[in-house]
């Protein structure tokens, strides 16, 4: 039922579950009724629902529960024995909670369900009176009661009738969870009430949502025991009450807990395993299939493959939870936190159903914690100071998540001071991690990432609060050990902003295999920017040393080049020259990862190897490629800090200053593209989200508009030239690919040649433009159109800023229509 | 060490599946063979201790295997002679171990045996518990724990 709150349905799952459990052992009890360990775990059962039930406000069910408890308690300390009449007592008020439970579940409230009865029974039975005199007190306050639950009170004083009912009763309860259905069916019993054989065979009506149902089937059973004379008529009256009982509970509708079913996390972990291996072998028998031409065997493989994406998907949605799960902590925290530190904070979230993968969840719960936590000490200012600098009182940390092309990314987002680019400087030249002459030369947002080093407390450098054990170092550890990332903007006096990116699942992850000394390599997808290929030629002019270290310039920009082969200890078979790059990030660095050829992109499987692996500190784990043979996994973040730690004192700050270059025009950079006739267009760098090349003949069409696959999804593209009336060369075997994404759509923006990335700011702006255009500037000598990629986007997609994505692409939903591999990401 | 020292830890009979190793006679206790496998395709693993041969794809898991006549300090095998595979579980986890060739499963009887004699040295003598006199041959006891471990 809708506002069913999500504590309630726990509960009610759990208590179900657990009412299941005292049937049996109230019924393993009569056989054996000393057993203490039986009596113990109705204790507990029994003392559980009353804590709970007590913590939501239901009353009734508490009061139940606790006479209950206090008869189990003395039952139990051996003060009282077992016996029919006690056992009776129980049942029914097992019975009870189950009527309270079915109410609270078909209305969220105890609707009209009597306790008054059953508590008066278990306190007759707790107060020791002879079990005789137990119901007369019942009896009387039988008639005035809503008849629902009195039935079973009465039946007490005939012990040997009860005993068979109760034991009639128990293997009946195996039945009862699943009884709104035959609680229904149960119903046209109502208005002539079944002799005899109706008891045996129904189910005693409890679970049933509407209270009335009881009647009919304890009435028959009271006919043969004949001593509570004053119950039939009430069997007319509830007539009108289940009507309305039964509107609330609508037709059909499973019970809490029969719609949901508790799994063992490893359980799903090995379903996950085995669905990425289907995936994998999916992905080869659909690529071989692709080499077909039998009809049927390609038919079947196209639903082979949608059947296998599907099952993935399920799979792996059994293993999402929403954020929410770890941010509903978070407002306390804040709360707690803000008062012990005199501050006012308010919490703002916004995307809290967000989904990610369980075990992913349970590895940022603590690092999305001591972010929070930061926030609220280090970011946002005291009250005082704040009204100083013009801000409202109250701070407001804002906790944003959603999904974004295949990652989950949440930001920890505060209005507070920021931090200080010349304090973090200042503590790290005093802690000697940088020269002052170094630090002289890194930009503010640099600086900035100075704050994840290892040993680095930003406490101890931004305020002088005391940290809280874990520094940055560990909350960037704990997220990349998960194949995430972490990045932090800070604008001082106007507060921090804390980004997060993490993959939706650990199990199946896109990667690039590679080769290098005859051996297979994977790369996760994640760390990997671009692929870079130069022939001999090429290699022999673009790659320069300095200070010993070969450095490729990357669109103007140097970028340290390590060749993985030096870094295995192994001969490279390439002897051709030609240089083979994979721009790959890692701790807010680039490097490029010199291989011998790059084989495909595919999507890997991970595998743990064992601790021996772990410990040579270059592979996160191994996969099974497709055909069979294994695969190491290479740990970008460890091979970037062996790799860039060998280098001397000399290239560090040969680095640090082609850093600085870079990062000084990280805000206005622009990338210059050729789009023929001679017209340059500068688009901005930050909508740019990567940079391809993709064979011409793998344009496909869809209506008018031409398309490419890439990596899963289907591209739309925009010829530039085209877009903005230019004359390009008429067709290319190689397609310069610009792919913009946002929120899980992407285009892809074709342009001649990508020219390189400018510094666009100091250029002379005009406003004379064209149709698509923003207008021009003077960059690098040459007028530059400055390109407006909003229409640019808008001519490939129309719907790209209106329509929300159609979910994000699971990373095994290749392209659907099961003609072959994803578009390679690069000739080489 | 005595035998009756022995005779704690190892019960009084026990079946041993044997393999040959440069020669020797080894046994490891039954209840931690796996399987055997034959021809596995093995992927190297760059930098790793000299004992790892690397990885080897067992049924879409990967499991590491150790080469035992580097971990016992034997000579390598020679050219063009397979290594054959013996899946062994310990902890619930699976490694692989890298013999000459699989000989029988024997029942040994913990009488016949005696501690690695002293002139036993270096590697071998971790992982060796001690020899079972079977007739005509020594039958060298593996400790598997041992011998997976680094």
């Amino acid at each position: 039922m809708e506002g069913l709150d999500d504590i309630v349905e726990e509960f009610l799952v759990e208590s179900h579950e657990n009412l299941d459990q005292l049937d049996q052992d109230l019924v393993a009890l009569e056989q054996d009724p000393r057993s203490r360990d039986r009596l113990s775990s109705i204790f507990r059962t029994i003392h559980t629902i009353k804590g709970t039930s007590g913590f939501l406000a239901f009353n009734r069910l508490e009061e139940v529960a606790h006479v209950g408890e206090n008869l189990l308690s003395r039952l139990r300390d051996g003060a009282l024995e077992l016996n029919p009449t006690r056992t009776d007592a129980l049942l029914q008020m097992v019975d009870t909670i189950r009527a309270l439970l079915a109410a609270i579940e078909a209305s969220g409230g105890e609707g009209s369900v009597v306790v008054a009865d059953t508590v008066a029974t278990l306190s007759a039975v707790l107060e020791d009176t002879p079990a005789a005199a137990a119901p007369a007190p019942a009896e009387v306050a039988a008639p005035v009661e809503v008849p629902a639950e009195v039935a079973a009170a009465p039946a007490a004083p005939a012990p040997a009738p009860v005993k068979r009912a109760a034991a009639k009763r128990a293997p009946a309860k195996k039945v009862a969870p699943k009884t709104p259905r035959a609680a229904k069916a149960a119903a046209p019993a109502v208005p002539k009430p079944a002799p005899v054989p109706a008891a045996e065979m129904l189910p005693p009506a409890p679970p049933a949502p509407a209270p009335a149902v009881d009647v009919p089937q304890e009435v028959p059973m009271e006919v043969p025991v004949a001593e509570s004379p004053t119950l039939p008529p009430p069997a007319a009256e509830p007539a009108p009450e289940p009507g309305e009982e039964r509107a609330g509970a609508q037709p059909g509708r499973r019970a809490v807990a029969d719609s949901t079913i508790r799994v063992d996390v490893d359980l799903l972990d090995a379903l996950m395993l085995l669905v990425g291996e289907l995936v994998l072998t999916r992905n080869q028998i659909v690529q071989y299939v692709g080499r077909q031409t039998d009809q049927d065997l390609v038919r079947a493989s196209q639903r082979l493959n949608l059947i296998a994406s599907e099952l993935q998907e399920g799979v792996m949605k059994t293993r999402m939870q929403p954020i929410d799960h770890i941010w509903s902590k978070l407002p306390r925290v804040v709360r707690d936190l803000g008062l012990q530190c005199g501050k006012s904070v308010r919490l703002e979230m916004e995307g809290r159903e967000t989904e990610l993968d369980k075990t992913l969840l349970e590895a940022v719960k603590d690092p999305l914690t001591h972010l929070v936590r930061n926030s609220v000490d280090h970011g946002v200012e005291p009250v005082a100071a704040r009204a100083a600098a013009g801000k409202p009182t109250e701070g407001v940390l804002t906790l944003r998540a959603r999904h974004e092309s295949g990652q989950v990314v949440v930001e920890v987002a505060d209005d507070g001071a920021g931090i200080d680019p010349a304090k973090v400087g200042a503590k790290a030249v005093e802690r000697g991690l940088l020269t002052p002459d170094a630090l002289a030369r890194m930009s503010p947002a640099d600086v900035l990432q100075l704050i994840f080093l290892p040993g680095f407390s930003t406490a101890a450098a931004v305020t002088n609060v005391s940290g809280r054990g874990v520094g940055m170092d560990v909350v960037k550890t704990n997220i990349e050990s998960i194949g995430g990332t972490i990045e932090v903007e800070s604008v001082p006096g106007r507060g921090t902003c804390t980004r997060l990116r993490i993959p939706l699942t650990l199990a199946i992850v896109p990667a690039l295999t590679i080769e290098c000394a005859g051996d297979r390599y994977a790369i996760p997808q994640i760390s990997l920017q671009e692929l870079v290929a130069l022939d001999a030629e090429k290699a022999a002019a673009a790659v320069e040393e300095v200070g010993g270290a070969s450095v490729y310039r990357l669109r103007g920009e140097l970028l340290p080049l390590v060749h993985l082969a030096d870094v295995l200890g192994l001969p490279s078979d390439r002897h051709d020259g030609h240089v083979v790059i994979a721009v790959l990030r890692s701790e807010g660095r680039r490097f490029g990862l010199v291989v011998d050829r790059v084989i495909n992109t595919e999507e890997i499987v991970v595998k743990a190897v064992g601790g021996q692996m772990k410990a040579i500190g270059l592979y996160s784990g191994a996969t099974v490629l497709g055909d069979g043979a294994v695969a190491l996994i290479l740990d970008v973040q460890a091979l970037a800090r062996r790799a860039l730690r060998a280098e001397t004192a000399e290239r560090q700050e040969a680095r640090v200053a082609a850093s600085v270059s870079t990062a000084v025009q990280e805000r206005q950079r622009m990338l210059l593209a050729a789009i023929g006739g001679g017209r340059r267009v500068a688009i901005p760098l930050d909508t740019v989200t990567r940079l391809e090349q993709v064979r011409s003949e793998t344009v496909e069409r869809v209506g008018s508009r031409e398309v490419v696959q890439y990596r899963g999804a289907i591209l739309p593209i925009v010829r530039l030239d085209r877009h903005l009336g230019a004359f390009g060369d008429a067709e290319r075997e190689t397609l310069e690919v610009i792919v913009y994404a946002d929120h899980g759509r992407s285009v892809a923006i074709v342009v001649e040649e990508i020219l390189d990335i400018v510094d666009g700011e100091a250029s002379v702006h005009s406003d004379i433009d064209d149709l698509g255009l923003l207008g021009s500037a003077v960059i690098g000598d040459r007028v530059t159109e400055l390109l407006d990629v909003r229409a640019a986007i808008l001519a490939a997609d129309p719907a790209f800023y209106t329509t929300p994505p159609a979910g994000f692409p699971s990373p095994g939903a290749f392209d659907l229509d099961g003609a072959g591999s994803p578009a390679p990401l690069m000739e080489v | 060490m005595s035998t009756a020292t022995e005779a704690r830890s190892v019960p009084a009979t026990s079946q041993l599946a044997t393999f040959w190793l440069d020669g020797d006679l080894y046994g490891v206790e039954v209840e931690h063979v796996q399987e055997v496998l034959r021809s596995q395709s093995i992927t190297r693993v760059p930098l790793a201790p000299p004992a790892v041969a690397g990885l080897i794809n067992l049924r879409g898991q990967v499991v590491t295997a150790i080469e035992l006549r580097e971990r016992l300090g034997r000579p390598a095998r020679p050219e063009g002679t397979e290594a054959v595979v013996i899946v062994v579980r310990l902890h619930g986890e699976a490694v692989s171990l890298l013999v000459d060739s699989i000989a029988d499963v024997v029942d040994v009887d913990v009488r016949d045996f005696e501690a690695p004699p002293d002139t036993l040295d270096g590697a071998a003598r971790e992982l060796i518990r001690g020899a079972y006199k079977l007739s005509g041959q020594l039958l060298l006891a593996l400790d598997v724990n041992r011998a997976v471990g680094s």
